[in-house]
């Protein structure tokens, strides 16, 4: 059975997530990535091959795949053949899968965790209600659609890999009512985006806008800088910084929370974290109820003397 | 202007949320309006006020219950209200949502023509943000998601979307879908005049018949999808909490050390 899978790329690079959900994809079935806006490196497609990809098919139709109808019929076409469509669940793709399940008739789940394949219907898993349940769905329609999200299934190369075969799709794409005046690029900080990182290291009221120590930890462990909402509205750090139910939803192996209560809205967008850790001076803050590892007291005194253990125990 | 506005009624964030076979649990005291909902009757409310005419008309889907979305919408300031209840709807999936909403919509605009439609960014119980997109779709109306902020003039809408690559400005022409997120604007809170009358006005109740639309067309028949299982996840286990007493700093780095994520 052929498995497509979105591909998601910034700058020609093929995402984590994207290797992930080839590596997902493996378990279902055949996977066949597809590529929209401007054709793939040589390198890329290897990775992509490497990971499992039997053909790699290519619709190039540049930023036209910044409408979601477009995108979406970018992708029917390119998917004709395939019973399982998976993509990397963000805000854009949800748009888009919902489009291709209108012209498709597909059944659709989106932020899931993983899906595996019962009595040949696909089955998803996803935790809902800021995770505080675990929900399995079954997609009865022909045709599925899966919406990911990143550091759900660890990305590993394929045993065999698959021949990358890069096919050239033909697409005719709809007209849209809407009009793109502007696009205005976010400036892409260094390292790994918020919603792929291993480790999150956020910063709330409590860091009274200095974040030299947060991104310092952050560093230290290689991970993200995330914020609270009260932060970003503050003006102390960008909303792409926003962790929460409005903001990006994040599953890291460890998500570090310094100076931030744990309001309902921000534990939406962070409690299905691998591990949590928060350090907060009130020790009735509900952050603590949701933390494996909870330090009572200020994030001034702890975050420094962990930064010297840790560096300390790494020199040594 | 007329602008229907669509509000959905989830459960209250702070209770202890639930499924029951398959469905979210949804009572009449711990429901409420979807929050993010409040934004989409604000923006609408604000876009009536500054032309000096227009209608908003809040328009929920759900059981008995789901009045009460619509009441908390004529609380805030819409002018009318419409439920669009029925057995056969239960456990529609979004697709079943959607066809049901554009045909009240449709409904709607019999009496009068509607310009806009105007929806929360996500629900909050759910977060599938999916419904705007299928709505559009099933409407064939102009799409324009995620609006952090909103214009309308000259039979166009102009919106605003921070995206995580790129902040987009987005026009198309009315009438159009719309969905704002929690940046679009601050709430009004109810006064105590619009509290009274919503208690008081009448919300006609709307069937699959009223409609038009065919019962096995929505439901959880026709739903795509099904959930199977739903189990409540256990608290996690082997908590710790330490007080700073001088080292919690190095406790906190020998947790992270011996867990291998430091
Ligand atoms: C519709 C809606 C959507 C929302 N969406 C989001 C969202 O997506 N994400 C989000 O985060 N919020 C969201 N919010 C806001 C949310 O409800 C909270 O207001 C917000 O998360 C609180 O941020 P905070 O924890 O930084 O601040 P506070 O709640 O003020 O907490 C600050 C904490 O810092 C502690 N502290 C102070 N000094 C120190 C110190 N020196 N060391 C250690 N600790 C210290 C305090 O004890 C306190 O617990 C939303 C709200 C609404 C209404
Ligand atoms: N049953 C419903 N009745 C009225 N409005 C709804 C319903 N379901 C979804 N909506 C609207 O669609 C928005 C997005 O919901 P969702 O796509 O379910 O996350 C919500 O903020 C509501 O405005």
């Amino acid at each position: 059975m052929s498995v497509a899978v979105l591909i998601d790329h910034r700058s020609g690079d093929v995402t984590r997530p994207s290797l992930e959900a080839l590596t997902l994809a493996r378990g279902l079935g055949s996977p066949v990535a597809v590529w929209l806006g401007d054709a793939p490196s040589a390198d890329a497609v290897a990775q992509l091959g490497e990971y499992g990809a039997a053909e790699v098919r290519v619709a190039e139709v540049g930023d036209e795949a910044r409408h979601p109808a477009k995108a979406a019929a970018a992708i029917a076409t390119a998917t004709e053949d395939s019973s399982v469509v998976i993509v990397i669940s963000t805000f854009v793709t949800k748009e888009i899968v919902t489009r291709l399940a209108v012209l498709t008739g597909a059944g659709v789940v989106v932020d899931a965790a993983g899906a595996e394949l019962v009595d040949g219907k696909v089955e998803t898993f996803q935790t809902v209600f800021a995770a505080t349940w675990n929900v399995r769905t079954r997609i009865d329609a022909e045709r599925a659609i899966v919406g990911v999200r990143p550091n759900t299934t660890q990305a590993s190369p394929a045993e065999a890999p698959g021949a990358a075969t890069v096919v050239a799709v033909a697409v005719e794409l709809p007209e849209a009512r809407e009009r793109i005046v502007s696009v205005e690029p976010v400036p892409q900080e260094d390292g790994v985006p918020l919603s792929e990182a291993p480790v999150v290291v956020s910063g709330g009221r409590g860091t009274g806008g200095d974040y030299t120590l947060v991104a310092e930890f952050a560093e230290l462990l290689g991970g993200a800088v995330g914020a609270s909402r009260d932060a970003t509205d503050e003006g102390w750090i960008s909303h792409e910084h926003m962790v929460g139910q409005t903001g990006t939803t994040v599953t890291p192996a460890l998500y570090v929370a310094c100076g931030i209560s744990g309001a309902v809205h921000h534990r939406g967008g962070m409690q299905a974290s691998g591990t949590i850790v928060c350090i907060n001076m009130d020790p009735d803050a509900p952050i603590f109820e949701i933390s494996d590892f909870g330090v009572v007291g200020s994030l001034f005194d702890v975050i420094p003397q962990a930064i010297e253990r840790i560096k300390a125990r790494r020199a040594g | 202007m007329r602008i229907l506005v669509t509000v959905k009624h989830t459960p209250d964030l702070q209770s202890q949320r639930s499924f029951t076979d398959g469905t979210v649990t949804r009572t009449a005291d711990d429901g409420t309006m979807n929050e993010l909902d409040e934004n989409a009757v604000e923006a609408a409310l604000q876009i009536v006020e500054a032309a000096g005419e227009g209608e908003v008309v809040a328009l929920t889907v759900g059981g008995p219950d789901a009045v009460a979305a619509v009441r908390k919408a004529l609380q805030l300031g819409a002018h009318k209200g419409v439920h669009v209840s029925d057995e056969a709807i239960a456990g529609s999936d979004v697709f079943g949502t959607a066809t049901v909403i554009a045909a009240a919509v449709r409904k709607v605009a019999e009496e009068q023509q509607v310009d806009l439609v105007i929806t929360g960014m996500a629900a909050l119980d759910g977060l599938t943000s999916m419904l705007p997109t299928a709505l559009a779709a099933e409407l064939d109306w102009s799409q324009l998601t995620l609006a952090s902020a909103l214009t309308v003039g000259d039979g166009e809408a102009t919106i605003e979307r921070h995206l995580p690559d790129a902040h987009e400005t987005v026009s198309a022409p009315l009438p159009a879908v719309v969905s704002v997120t929690d940046e679009a604007n601050k709430p009004r809170y109810p006064n105590f005049k619009l509290i009274m009358a919503a208690r008081k006005a009448e919300i006609p109740v709307w069937t699959l018949a009223d409609l038009g639309v065919d019962a096995s067309a929505v439901g959880a028949s026709a739903s795509r999808t099904t959930v199977v299982d739903a189990s409540e996840r256990p608290p996690r286990e082997n908590r710790v909490t330490v007080t700073d007493t001088g080292d919690a700093g190095t406790q906190l780095a020998d947790f992270l050390i011996e867990k291998g994520l430091a």
